[in-house]
């Protein structure tokens, strides 16, 4: 399980993610949602121990994450927004690495690999270099290498940004078998995202928990959301 | 500090010197200008003397173009492409990380220096030279290599633009090397006490190199260089762990 408290993150004066409390239990998949800026991508960096925190805590599967970050990281499995990935290196090439460093090794190592291809259909690029393939496959083999080791917690960064529906359809058919034992929290700025895959959703702006409950209650609250992302606009505008 | 994570980032990144081009550019124009500053610039032949000198003496300068060009990817490219947020959220030590890639370029260096050993066949098959020297030369230049490697990592870490790092690696070696050179050192001499003259003359790889290569492996250059290495190492470590996020 995970338990986040009293986050905080400055960047220079300005702050990205602003006393955020919360706890996800096994079972649960978590919707992150909120406009872009809104923290979302800060406050999963510091849940994966990429990012310290200004101040406050994060706790995964019981390891706080700045203090214990190898006993944390070991339980949990990350896609990074956009999926970057080693481009000069073959999809299989990748795997075998994320499994070496995870510390699997011989027949272990194999199972692993051809279990996760198996899982997110990547048998036809495995030995096709990572800097061919189509925006579609990248975000895959991202998702192969997060739960290679069948992680307790699932960090999904914007999973399906820029898929077309088809795969945004596989990825949360994907997701929700993983569910069961699994924490997953996943961000996205897509509310019908939420509906599909998630028991609860968080929205977040400026950095600020604005609501913490189910998808359903959430409906009403489409306008609201709406209006956050549309006064967002304006802003950029 | 020996661990599966450390293995297999090495391995990957050594591997990945020869995925791309970058691996045969680099040997090829090393060997290639080694001989060529061998034979020409440094007379081999017209000096009508058995040993490797004239080889050995290039190394610092071909050194600080190639080894730069050759570091300036270890951490800007991560940085640039966003690896560096799916290396460093494995469960994988920032030290760790920096010690495997460093490691990874080093044993790459050492296979292109290896390349240059058909100059010990020929000096052998024209007289005969004193071996020792020569294998002294091998280790200090390995060890010189070494040293512009660790500042390019550190250098590499800074920026996510590569040839940043390249310029930067490039103009903190100079500073190594001149820092032997008797023009700098008059310079200060001018105004500093003779203590202060020396110490920085003891940083240069120069001073060092020269020492080695005279087939005389003191204890305190071997100190230097492994001090060089951990100095510019650790610092790659706090740069990597403090700017990991921008």
């Amino acid at each position: 399980m995970i338990e986040v408290k009293n986050l905080t993150r400055h960047f220079g004066a300005k702050v990205a993610v602003d006393n955020l409390s919360f706890k996800v239990q096994p079972g649960e998949v978590l919707g992150f949602l909120g406009p872009n800026g809104a923290g979302k991508s800060t406050t999963m960096k510091m849940i994966t121990g990429f990012l310290r925190p200004s101040s406050g805590n994060v706790w995964v599967c019981g390891f706080e994450v700045q203090e214990n970050s190898i006993a944390a990281q070991r339980r949990l499995g990350y896609l990074p927004e956009g999926a970057p990935l080693y481009s000069d290196m073959t999809t299989v090439e990748l795997l075998s690495f994320i499994a070496a460093v995870r510390g699997f090794s011989g027949q272990e190592k194999l199972r692993r690999i051809a279990n996760v291809v198996e899982r997110v259909h990547l048998e036809s690029v495995l030995h096709q270099s990572i800097e061919t393939l189509s925006k579609g496959f990248k975000r895959r083999v991202g998702l192969a290498q997060a739960i290679l080791h069948d992680p307790e917690v699932l960090i999904l960064d914007e999973p399906t940004d820029g898929l077309d529906p088809n795969q945004k359809y596989e990825v949360r058919q994907l997701i929700r078998t993983m569910a069961k034992d699994k924490v997953i929290i996943l961000s996205t700025h897509i509310l019908e995202e939420v509906d599909a895959v998630c028991t609860r959703a968080i929205i977040i702006n400026d950095g600020r928990l604005l609501v913490d409950d189910t998808p359903t209650a959430l409906q009403p609250l489409d306008e609201k959301f709406r209006n956050l992302t549309t006064t967002d606009l304006r802003k950029a505008a | 500090m020996k661990s599966h994570a450390l293995r297999a980032v090495y391995t990957r990144e050594l591997a990945g010197y020869f995925n791309t081009p970058i691996a045969y550019v680099f040997m090829i124009i090393f060997v290639v200008l080694a001989g060529l500053f061998t034979f020409y610039l440094g007379d081999f032949f017209g000096r009508n003397q058995a040993d490797l000198r004239s080889f050995f003496q290039w190394h610092p300068w071909l050194y600080l173009f190639l080894v730069p060009a050759l570091a300036m990817r270890l951490w800007a490219e991560e940085r640039r492409s966003g690896t560096l947020e799916l290396l460093l959220s494995l469960p994988i030590t920032a030290t760790e990380a920096v010690i495997a890639k460093f490691l990874a370029a080093w044993t790459f260096t050492a296979l292109t220096l290896g390349l240059t050993l058909p100059m010990w066949i020929t000096v052998n098959y024209l007289g005969n030279p004193d071996n020792g020297v020569i294998l002294a030369s091998y280790l200090g230049s390995l060890f010189m290599a070494g040293g512009y490697l660790a500042i390019g990592s550190c250098m590499s870490a800074l920026t996510r633009n590569q040839v940043i790092a390249f310029v930067l690696t490039s103009v903190v070696s100079l500073l190594f090397i001149l820092s032997g050179f008797p023009m700098v050192l008059d310079f200060f001499s001018l105004w500093t006490p003779d203590m202060v003259v020396r110490t920085i003359a003891s940083f240069s790889f120069l001073t060092h190199f020269d020492a080695v290569s005279k087939g005389v492996i003191d204890l305190r250059d071997l100190i230097y260089f492994f001090t060089l290495l951990a100095f510019w190492l650790f610092a790659t470590i706090i740069i990597v762990e403090a700017k990991k996020a921008d």
